[in-house]
């Protein structure tokens, strides 16, 4: 996707009417049960993430304190297909610098983690999860790099225990989630 | 005192693409007398499926702790984000019984269980803590007296404070400290601890560059002749990708990125082709000559 385009999508959504029934007033109660969401409702829109955050600065419209009011405001499904909640570095200076203790970060990975249940997940995820999933390992290490590991003078990498992996991807229940979003 | 002995968790991005890293931290920490441990069986440490399913990075780094504890070992990983989850995860298990509890029921599947028993260290948290600066010091037999660095300590060593509790991470010093200990002198720059911006090139292409050359210009700009990190991820945005970052904006750096280890190695005296100084993408082979 083109930044422009980005742009030209995120303008007209900056000019949509909030509508009531956009609101999800449940919202805010269903996500503060999520781990590291607990605080949603402490957050008083000072703005200190957006101010400290290093993707803000060169991005359009990646604003955490937004996304923070969005989730209080219950606008569920507009948060949950926008590009906005893929771009934090999980850098955590905004959980370290704010001062209602909102773990803005934390707020920010359970929306992506809601995201991935409705459908939404980045293509670069879903090789991460197969990678993970086939060899134990996030990347898929070539064969060369395992090879040349012996003329460097290094011990070989250890194989994964892949049927372990296996079992962890279906009792979190991340299995089904991760079959339905993957097709 | 017993020859200190770790278990190294390797993680994914090192194998991949930086074995630079693994070679040179192995070599100066047989010089410093730490014996590794090869972890077997370990897996991803989790990070990268947090964004997805965060049972999913719990369990992950769960079952590596447990390979730890299964050891009688304590972790050291040379990657911010291995060290940031690891630890992350060690300390919210022992904490949180709930937690625990739920996270053992995932783990009783396949054979594991929890106890907290093991400590997860970076690889800096050893050199300054465990090792200390004073033993660092005798290693050095030839100062990098003219050199004049930059240092890129990175995230998740420092942040989130409270459950990292090293360091500060307003104004990190260990990265310093270790540097000059070389000889080496390591400039202040502006906006030290910003991020790499490495974690969303897989979603956007042109955030992360941004944000990377605004790093490199500073370092730059306060005359740096290389720039040292401590984390693969990091160094794989200013190194690997610096080429691309020129090419996006037009514009030369040519700041050799260094990993920690092989900065300390050429103090110790240790044969760059040794530290794999030729691996960088960035040439450092002048800055070598140099020394």
């Amino acid at each position: 996707m083109s930044e422009k385009k980005e742009t030209r999508a995120e303008e007209t959504e900056q000019r949509m009417v909030i509508k009531s029934t956009d609101m999800d007033p449940k919202f805010k109660y269903e996500i503060s049960k999520l781990p590291g969401a607990e605080k949603i409702m402490l957050c008083f829109q000072c703005g200190t993430c957006t101010a400290d955050c290093p993707i803000s600065r060169f991005s359009e419209f990646y604003r955490p304190r937004k996304i923070m009011r969005m989730v209080q405001l219950g606008l569920k499904d507009r948060l949950l297909s926008n590009d906005a909640i893929w771009l934090c570095t999980t850098c955590f200076t905004c959980i370290d610098h704010c001062p209602q203790d909102v773990e803005t970060a934390s707020i920010v990975r359970a929306l992506r983690n809601l995201a991935i249940k409705v459908g939404v997940m980045p293509l670069v995820y879903k090789e991460l999860a197969s990678n993970i999933l086939e060899t134990g390992y996030a990347y898929k290490i070539p064969e060369l790099r395992l090879r040349r590991r012996e003329e460097q003078g290094l011990p070989p990498l250890p194989k994964a225990n892949l049927e372990s992996i296996e079992k962890l991807f279906d009792i979190t229940g991340f299995s089904k989630t991760f079959e339905k979003v993957r097709t | 005192m017993p020859e200190p002995r770790y278990l190294l968790f390797l993680g994914c991005v090192i194998p991949y693409r930086i074995s630079s890293y693994e070679i040179s931290a192995r070599k100066v920490l047989e010089k410093l007398g730490v014996e590794l441990v090869e972890m077997p069986e370990f897996n991803c440490c989790g990070f990268p499926l947090d964004p997805v399913n965060h049972d999913m990075m719990l369990t992950l780094a769960a079952r590596n702790l447990c390979l730890a504890e299964q050891q009688n070992l304590n972790i050291m990983t040379l990657c911010n984000g291995c060290f940031g989850v690891l630890n992350e995860v060690n300390k919210m298990l022992k904490e949180d019984k709930k937690l625990k509890e739920k996270v053992n029921g995932y783990l009783k599947e396949i054979g594991m269980e929890f106890m907290g028993t093991t400590t997860v260290k970076h690889l800096i948290h050893v050199l300054a803590e465990d090792i200390g600066l004073e033993k660092i010091k005798e290693t050095v037999k030839k100062p990098l007296n003219p050199l004049r660095v930059a240092q890129h300590t990175g995230c998740h060593v420092v942040r989130p404070a409270k459950y990292v509790g090293f360091d500060d991470p307003e104004n990190p010093t260990t990265l310093k400290n270790l540097i000059e200990v070389t000889g080496a002198k390591c400039l202040d720059y502006m906006d030290e601890t910003e991020c790499c911006g490495a974690p969303i090139i897989g979603v956007n292409d042109k955030i992360p560059l941004q944000v990377a050359r605004e790093k490199l210009d500073h370092i730059r700009a306060v005359g740096a002749q290389a720039m040292i990190t401590v984390c693969p991820f990091c160094h794989m945005m200013y190194d690997l990708n610096q080429p691309r970052i020129e090419r996006a904006f037009n514009e030369k750096f040519g700041i050799p990125v260094l990993h920690y280890p092989q900065l300390l190695g050429l103090a110790m005296g240790i044969a760059p082709e040794e530290l794999a100084i030729k691996d960088l993408r960035v040439d450092a082979s002048k800055l070598v000559d140099l020394l």
